[in-house]
């Protein structure tokens, strides 16, 4: 029937083209998912009003609250007026619209890009939009999901629809086995330091191979969730076995004849062999050490096993100024080993991280051990309900015992909205998906990890590897 | 929204690249849940150094803004925009935008134009050597005048279409109701909708 082969992003535009586009103009795409958060909506709700304009499909929206939330005391008044005011403009808006809200203290609250999931609202073959750069994450699920602004937010709403100039496809091919001790999230920083933070930019990026297929969903959502730091308009992996069980029994998966023309319809969505892509790129999983961030991008990156690079190595000037910059604010040295540089705290959380799998792998690693003196760790489940399942496997006595925070649900530190932020001059190993400037909190530096690094850290107090653990 | 066409203002070099919408501004200022005043949050941790060229007397009311490659990256906060608008911006140039900011700025009036990293240094070297120089930034012919030289910049032509007719992109899709809801009727029996809720 279809003539000409296409990538599995190419086939997902297609099959949500309301209006092609004349004359240079974007073709009009239907959105399947539009999940909402405080920050980025309250402009677009009093945009509805000024127009006079209601929510087209409240049945495919839905609201969580995470950036501005306390992970501590829930039950009590949110104590900054601003964010206090910002939460309950989101309730107030959800009333007004009548759209279904999951609110501090619901278990279902948490960070929007883990609560869809979750809910199993997060599907193969959906177009799933959000007003917050890291929608990128349910791409790991074989949709097209892309992170917009507040206009576009206000737009979803009145017509679930958005005017989308094409994209170009990138394959990021990883293939082979990953070692002990190296995750998805190395192989992300890498894929990021190796093509830059505006390598992706106007692409769709395709994670393809062997490494890729052998990760679990949490695994998949950690990749896809930091293909904008690459600078690209989202991140896909092809759905699998692994897709579809995950989804299985979750809340809001296809019932009966649902599921199995659901299973029929997901199992088309794949790269047609003879499929060409605008660009690819080949990573060696076989080689691939723990990978951490030195400097103020997340494409500023080396292995563990490294040390901070000369700014003088980098060809293009622009880089090498950045370079400079960032080792000045970093307040760091060139020719420093990455494992020397000692930290102030390790945050275990956000978007990124901060799944019951990642709980898991940051435990296993400190169960038993005894915590470098003078770090303070700060664990944050992605959702209430990862804390809950935490609380139900015993981690969070493995993190109490080890001497850390055990926090509420939230995006906390990952960008310090809320109360949870690093003072001046403090470093971190987070497991977020941020270095740049004061991100978690002003004047503070950060390097990205693994939550497995972020756990051999929190230990020995310097940037670590779990192998090193056993030396 | 207002027609954008063209004007004369003066030029603000802004020598970094990777400026991302962080910089631009920081997530404490997102908090407000109003679409203007954002004018203090624009670069605000930058700011507090004397020596950042936002606190440049010379460059006091610069309606163009010059920066390095690589421009608003990170967040799509659309505050990014606002925060320039606000503060008197109405066009922005690099040679290379993260597509997030570059759509935000569509929808707002604030022209973003891409142009080489050479056209970058001729326009930082055009403003240092007199801050008062006047530039005309031109939508419909893609240029930028300053002295006697003339500087052509990209944007695309839907986003420019709809800057110059002042058009508002929601008014535009409602035209097409009906191939909306014509989509709506074929979609899929198994796609999710959240209501009613499951798994409360």
């Amino acid at each position: 029937m279809s003539s000409k082969p296409l990538t599995l992003a190419e086939k997902l535009w297609r099959d949500h083209l309301v209006l092609k586009g004349e004359n240079g103009a974007p073709d009009l795409l239907y959105i399947d998912l539009h999940l909402i958060h405080e920050v980025t909506s309250p402009q677009a709700f009093d945009g509805l009003r000024l127009a006079g304009r209601d929510v087209r499909r409240r049945d495919l929206t839905i609201a969580t609250e995470d950036h501005n939330t306390p992970t501590q005391d829930i039950h009590l008044p949110i104590v900054d007026p601003t964010s206090r005011a910002q939460v309950q403009a989101l309730r107030d808006n959800t009333r007004d619209f009548d759209i279904r809200i999951h609110s501090l203290g619901d278990k279902n609250q948490g960070i929007v890009h883990v609560v869809g999931p979750q809910l199993g609202l997060t599907m193969p073959g959906l177009t799933v939009v959000c007003g917050d750069s890291h929608t990128s994450t349910h791409g790991a699920f074989g949709a097209l999901a892309m992170g917009i602004g507040t206009s576009e937010v206000e737009h979803v709403l009145a017509t679930q629809t958005l005017p989308l100039q094409r994209f170009k496809t990138m394959a990021i091919n990883v293939e082979g086995t990953l070692r002990k001790g190296v995750s998805a999230k190395d192989i992300i920083l890498a894929v990021i330091s190796k093509i830059s933070t505006g390598g992706g930019q106007g692409y769709v990026l395709e994670y393809r191979g062997s490494a890729i297929r052998s990760l679990s969903m949490e695994g998949r959502m950690t990749i896809c969730n930091m293909s904008i730091e690459a600078g690209a308009r989202a991140g896909i992996i092809a759905p699998d076995q692994v897709t579809f069980d995950y989804l299985k029994d979750k809340p809001h998966a296809p019932q009966g004849t649902d599921w199995d023309q659901a299973l029929k319809d997901w199992s088309e969505l794949t790269t047609d062999p003879d499929a060409v892509f605008d660009a690819e790129v080949f990573i060696d999983a076989d080689t691939l050490d723990p990978f951490v961030t030195w400097g103020t991008n997340p494409g500023q990156g080396v292995s563990l096993m490294d040390s901070i690079p000369d700014p003088d190595s980098f060809d293009d000037p622009s880089q090498k100024a950045a370079a400079i910059k960032a080792l000045a604010y970093m307040d760091l040295k060139a020719g420093t080993k990455m494992k020397d540089i000692a930290v102030d705290t390790v945050f275990l959380g956000s978007c990124t991280n901060a799944r019951i799998e990642d709980l898991r792998a940051a435990a296993d690693i400190i169960r038993g051990q005894v915590m470098a003196p003078g770090i303070r760790m700060m664990v944050v489940p992605g959702s209430q309900k990862v804390r809950l399942q935490a609380e139900e496997e015993g981690l969070d006595k493995v993190f109490v015992d080890f001497g850390a925070d055990w926090r509420f649900a939230g995006c906390s530190m990952c960008l310090g909205m809320n109360p949870d932020q690093l003072a001046p001059g403090e470093r971190a190993a987070s497991t977020s998906n941020r270095n740049f400037e004061g991100r978690q909190g002003k004047g503070a530096r950060t390097h990205l990890v693994s939550p497995m690094v972020a756990a051999a850290t929190a230990i020995r107090g310097t940037l670590s590897s779990p192998a090193d653990l056993e030396q | 929204m207002e027609k954008v066409t063209q004007f004369t203002g003066t030029g603000m070099p802004l020598k970094i690249s990777n400026v991302d919408t962080d910089q631009i501004i920081p997530a404490v200022f997102l908090k407000r849940i109003t679409k203007t005043g954002f004018e203090d949050g624009l670069f605000a941790n930058w700011r507090q150094n004397p020596d950042f060229v936002l606190n440049n007397p010379s460059y006091q009311g610069a309606e163009v803004l010059v920066a390095g490659s690589d421009f608003g990256t990170g967040s799509s906060r659309e505050h990014a925009v606002w925060a320039l608008r606000d503060y008197g911006f109405k066009a922005v140039f690099s040679s290379k935008f993260a597509d997030i900011f570059l759509g935000n700025s569509g929808k707002q009036g604030l022209i973003a134009g891409v142009i080489t990293d050479a056209d970058t240094e001729t326009l930082w070297g055009h403003i240092e050597a007199n801050p008062a120089a006047k530039i005309t930034v031109d939508l419909p012919s893609q240029e930028i005048r300053v002295n006697e030289v003339v500087i052509r910049f990209e944007i695309d032509e839907y986003t420019k279409w709809r800057l110059t007719e002042g058009l508002d992109d929601i008014g535009i899709t409602l035209q097409s109701e009906d191939a909306i809801a014509a989509y709506e009727a074929k979609r899929e029996s198994w796609k999710p909708k959240t209501l009613p809720a499951k798994g409360v």
